[in-house]
């Protein structure tokens, strides 16, 4: 073959890209209408979009009742949504029956709790040592006093029956993460233990939790405790279900913390023990803060599915958001045909915002760990 | 070195030393819990006049539950009303876990559609479904869709035969007449035929290279054999279909609304996560391996069917499987709706009045138990026969 | 310009680019490519990353697609026609950067794959042909096992028996060592010089240098998206003609 050489004499001009491969009508010929098939499904979708979404956009918005004092105008109007019904029972939903002039209390504890955990997920925030001491050891307690209530601090003692709404699915949520992170912590240590007994006892507990349905650990913590306790020591119609939280929590928190421990590989621990560090330093000080930055967003994905799981306390007497709702929705005042549908989808949208912005974050976090970690 | 040198300096800090003091204080410390408990245990039932031991198994129950696969009444025993509550339970279970694969193999496929609407709308259903409570859709399904319809003698009628109303939805209870074994085996024998085709149908390849169309000869014999059966000695069932009488219906297979509202708010959650699981199995499986198939010739269609999904399937399988035990968990929330599932009749209404919490719950905790382990044991032995084989 | 053109309508070419344009989005990454390939010879294409050599030997077997120009693999343009884009790829064996075998299947089951279900051969034809072509690569005894049971030189080396085995005319290398370990890099470039000994097109895009003087018929250096310069090996590197070509040589070659 006779060599065929060449040598450029001028450079090729960088030209724009022919008008069929890109730019809208390209994106649309592409992604829309590629094959006969695809352009049917294309079709198809936009005929069901088209005609349910303006209904969908309507029963909400134009056609729904703003404000009203009872469920009068609803029961007239019964092909719009009734958000006045929700106006009208916010506070309840809010707060449950805790006492009007206390609320102020439920407001602070959700506000300094609010402050604390955006401290700590803020991932560049300064001084996160002293933001987790505060939220995992202060903030619970001056939370329970402050809900409470004690004669010593002048503060009128409310309840736990009058409690309920928004606030308790947030408490208990709360509640489940703070305790369950350390007790989570300790299993996964636990399972991953070369002393026989102490990771035998760990499997064992994780995974008699997770192989159950949560409302029979709720009912096990509700009808057993009082059982297993002496009688004296009586816990409180809120604390049982918040004990079972914790345990349920705790399991599934395990799980994520071992696959942050796995993943951190043999070499920190090697370089750690060669360091001359024992073993609860080297945990304390090189493992743990690793393992635990690396599974965040595997616990704010915890934190959804409990804030969901949440929903279920009511077989136990507690009266979390849905509860509140259901409730709501049985006032004869408001009663009407569209009352029940308004509330459900409500309480959806409530439940839908926040743990969708909570998995945003999630992700969030968990592309810059990645990044760092290239 | 000698060997007096190489001693630990106290016994308290040899390692092996160490470690069986901390499991020994492990195992007091639970023995002391567990002995603290169980005394406790003891002396307030005692104290409450509550049954020790499981001599309430054979008492009388004394409750209806609307739906019995075995046979119930409230003059049987607690121990059947046990056994009427786990067949409930399987049963949800065994109907919601196909359809919420399928459903969820759709939306997943969907959602991997290169059509950009599909994909996007797939996305809004998943969203939806993974960021609502199961709670909530179950309660919406139960008191807004089902409750809505109207009673027996206004029921919606479809075709005539089958009918919808607040008491629940009366399908045509299939009645089996002469005919019916002919045609179940006509059935059995159509299914044998196609994997004897099948098989066939691979040694040819093997031996001359030449494909058949398996798929298409299979749906035809397992359709088509019966067909030709019915038409020949006529249908092999007849239809008890329901009617009014009354007040109520009469006949017919009922599938009250509890049951429906349970199957469609458990399938239409569950298939949401099983969606995204196949789409990250099927992402999971590097680009690279359809470009090789392609790169050597192969279609599209033989290139999923040879390269990609059997590795997208080794993927998907062990989170499949973790939702599947979730279905059967999940259908706990039946004591929400009144749908007489185990947890419903044994741990609720069972505990309540007889009082023995712990047996109770030991019971019905163990059930669960069980089914969670003989599903890890299953899925253990899929692992070990399927898993990629690395150095 | 016009002078290499004409040249280039050799009917028997195994490849020709001709007036090749591609787009990623608006970024234009091939610019005017022509290029023709004639049969059993061997071309390696070099430059520096993000000049555009993986695309264009991709776009051979239509893994990419060009917006513009024309390219004619053994006779059959390549369109979006699906019937002639299997035909080309019948015709043409790849070889990745990374390998890319079928981790569930074994060696030999990697390679018997295409030509049972394309070729429809038979199946022990096609499992004589793989372990001639398995036993030419010297990999025979790791017939039986699974990919990741292998190392990196061996998964290349069974790569490039799996591609043979559909007997193509011609065979694309992309970066086919630049994975690999120092030490199996040899053993993958003796099979590549032993396939190109027996007469195979090749296009090869590699930065093993040693291997484009010892093997190469032609080099083709890319930069930027456009062909800069194209000689045969020795003068090539010996006497570097355009500035990019000198600039680039002497940053790899020490």
């Amino acid at each position: 073959m006779d060599s065929l050489a060449y040598v450029r004499d001028a450079p090729e001009s960088e030209d724009a890209p022919p008008m069929m491969s890109s730019g809208v009508l390209a994106w649309a010929r592409v992604n829309l209408f590629s094959s006969i098939g695809s352009s049917l499904v294309t079709i198809g979708c936009i005929t069901l979009v088209a005609y349910w979404l303006p209904q969908l956009i309507a029963w909400a918005t134009t056609r729904a009742i703003w404000s009203a004092t009872d469920g009068a105008l609803c029961r007239q109007h019964q092909d719009g949504a009734c958000w006045a019904f929700i106006a009208a029972k916010w506070d309840y939903l809010r707060f449950g029956s805790y006492p009007v002039a206390e609320r102020w209390r439920v407001d602070l504890v959700e506000a300094v709790g609010a402050l604390l955990i955006a401290w700590l997920l803020w991932t560049n925030a300064p001084r996160r040592m002293w933001g987790a001491l505060l939220f995992f050891i202060v903030y619970p307690i001056l939370a329970l006093v402050l809900l409470r209530g004690s004669s010593l601090l002048g503060l009128p003692v409310v309840d736990t029956l009058l409690w309920g709404g928004i606030f308790v699915s947030l408490l208990t949520a709360v509640v489940g993460i703070v305790f369950s992170l350390p007790l989570g912590v300790l299993l996964a240590l636990g399972r991953r233990s070369p002393l026989p007994v102490v990771r035998t006892a760990s499997i064992l507990f994780i995974e008699f939790v997770r192989g159950v349905p949560f409302i029979t650990i709720l009912f096990m913590a509700n009808n057993l405790a009082p059982l297993f306790l002496p009688e004296a020591w009586a816990p409180d119609r809120l604390l049982r279900p918040l004990a079972g939280i914790v345990i349920f929590s705790a399991a599934y928190m395990a799980e994520e913390i071992r696959g942050g421990l796995q993943s951190l590989g043999k070499g920190q621990y090697e370089g750690a023990m060669a360091l001359g560090l024992n073993y609860p330093l080297m945990t304390a000080l090189v493992i743990l803060p690793q393992a635990l930055t690396l599974v965040i967003p595997g616990i704010v994905n915890n934190f959804i599915g409990l804030f969901m799981d949440t929903t279920l306390v009511s077989v136990v007497g507690i009266t979390d958001f849905l509860e509140a709702m259901n409730n709501a929705i049985k006032d004869p005042v408001w009663a009407g045909p569209t009352i029940m549908v308004t509330g459900y989808v409500f309480a959806g949208i409530f439940y839908f915002c926040f743990c969708f912005g909570m998995a945003r974050y999630s992700a969030h976090v968990e592309r810059i760990l990645a990044k760092g970690r290239k | 070195m000698d060997l007096a040198s190489a001693k630990p300096s106290s016994w308290l800090s040899d390692q092996r030393a160490r470690g069986l003091i901390y499991q020994i204080l492990l195992i007091g410390c639970i023995a002391a819990l567990a002995c603290g408990a169980i005394y406790n245990a003891v002396v307030n039932m005692r104290a409450r006049g509550i049954p020790m031991g499981f001599g309430f198994w054979n008492d009388v129950a004394g409750f209806d539950i609307n739906l019995h696969l075995i046979s119930y009444s409230n003059q049987s025993t607690y121990g059947r009303a046990f056994w009427v509550g786990l067949l409930n339970t399987l049963l949800v279970a065994a109907i919601s876990i196909p359809l919420a694969t399928l459903l969820g193999f759709v939306i997943g496929v969907a959602r991997l559609s290169p059509n950009w609407l599909l994909s996007r709308l797939a996305l809004v259903y998943t969203s939806i479904m993974r960021n609502t409570p199961l709670l909530l859709l179950l309660l919406f399904w139960y008191n807004v869709v089902l409750k809505s319809l109207p009673g027996p003698r206004q029921s919606i009628s479809i075709g005539g035969a089958a009918f919808l109303n607040d008491r629940g939805l009366y399908l045509p209870l299939p009645v089996a007449r002469e005919p019916a074994s002919l045609f179940a085996g006509a059935v059995l024998a159509a299914i044998v035929l196609a994997f004897g085709f099948r098989a066939w149908a691979r040694r040819r390849q093997d031996r001359t290279g030449a494909q058949a169309p398996t798929a298409v000869v299979a749906a035809a014999l397992v359709l088509g054999l019966p067909a030709l059966v019915t038409a020949a000695v006529g249908a092999p069932f007849t239809f008890d279909i329901a009617r009014l009488s009354g007040f109520n219906f009469q006949g017919g297979l009922q599938i009250i609304p509890e049951m429906a509202a349970l199957v469609f708010g458990l399938v239409t959650f569950t298939a949401a996560f099983i969606a995204e699981i196949v789409r990250a199995g099927v992402l999971a499986v590097p680009v690279g391996q359809s470009e090789a198939a392609g790169a050597l010739g192969l279609h599209r269609d033989l290139s999923m069917k040879l390269v990609v999904i059997p590795q997208a399937m080794r993927l998907i399988t062990p989170p499949l499987t973790s939702q599947f035990l979730n279905v059967v968990k999940n259908s706990s929330l039946a004591v929400f709706i009144g749908y007489p599932d185990l947890v419903q009749i044994f741990a609720g209404t069972v505990l309540n009045q007889t009082q023995a919490a712990v047996q109770v719950m030991a019971i019905t905790m163990g059930v669960y138990l069980v089914i969670s382990l003989v599903v890890a044991l299953a899925l253990n032995a899929f692992n070990a026969r399927y898993a990629l084989r690395g150095r | 310009m016009a002078a290499f053109l004409a040249h280039t309508e050799d009917a028997g070419a195994a490849i020709r680019f001709a007036g090749v344009h591609k787009w990623y989005g608006n970024f234009h990454v091939l610019r005017n490519i022509n290029l023709t390939v004639g049969p059993g010879e061997r071309i390696v294409v070099c430059g520096p990353s993000g000049s555009g050599k993986s695309t264009l030997i991709r776009c051979v077997n239509r893994l990419e697609k060009h917006q513009r120009g024309s390219i004619v693999v053994d006779g059959v343009e390549l369109t979006d026609d699906i019937k002639r884009i299997d035909e080309v790829r019948r015709e043409v064996g790849m070889v990745f950067q990374n390998f890319n075998l079928f981790p569930h299947l074994t060696i030999l089951e990697n390679c018997t794959l295409a030509p049972v279900w394309v070729r429809r051969m038979p199946k022990r034809e096609a499992q004589e042909l793989a372990g001639k072509l398995l036993g030419r690569v010297r990999i025979l005894d790791q017939a039986h096992k699974y990919p990741g049971q292998l190392s990196g030189g061996q998964q290349q080396r069974a790569a490039i028996a799996r591609a043979l085995c559909m007997s193509p005319k011609i065979m694309l290398f992309d970066e086919p060592t630049s994975s690999l370990d120092p030490e199996m890099v040899k053993e993958v470039l003796d099979t590549m010089s032993d396939l190109a000994k027996e007469g195979m097109t090749m296009i090869v895009v590699t930065h093993e240098m040693g291997f484009a003087r010892q093997v190469a018929d032609r080099v083709v250096f890319m930069d930027m998206g456009e062909i800069v310069e194209v000689n045969a090996p020795s003068p090539f590197f010996d006497h570097p003609q355009h500035e990019r070509t000198k600039l680039f040589l002497s940053q790899i070659l020490r």
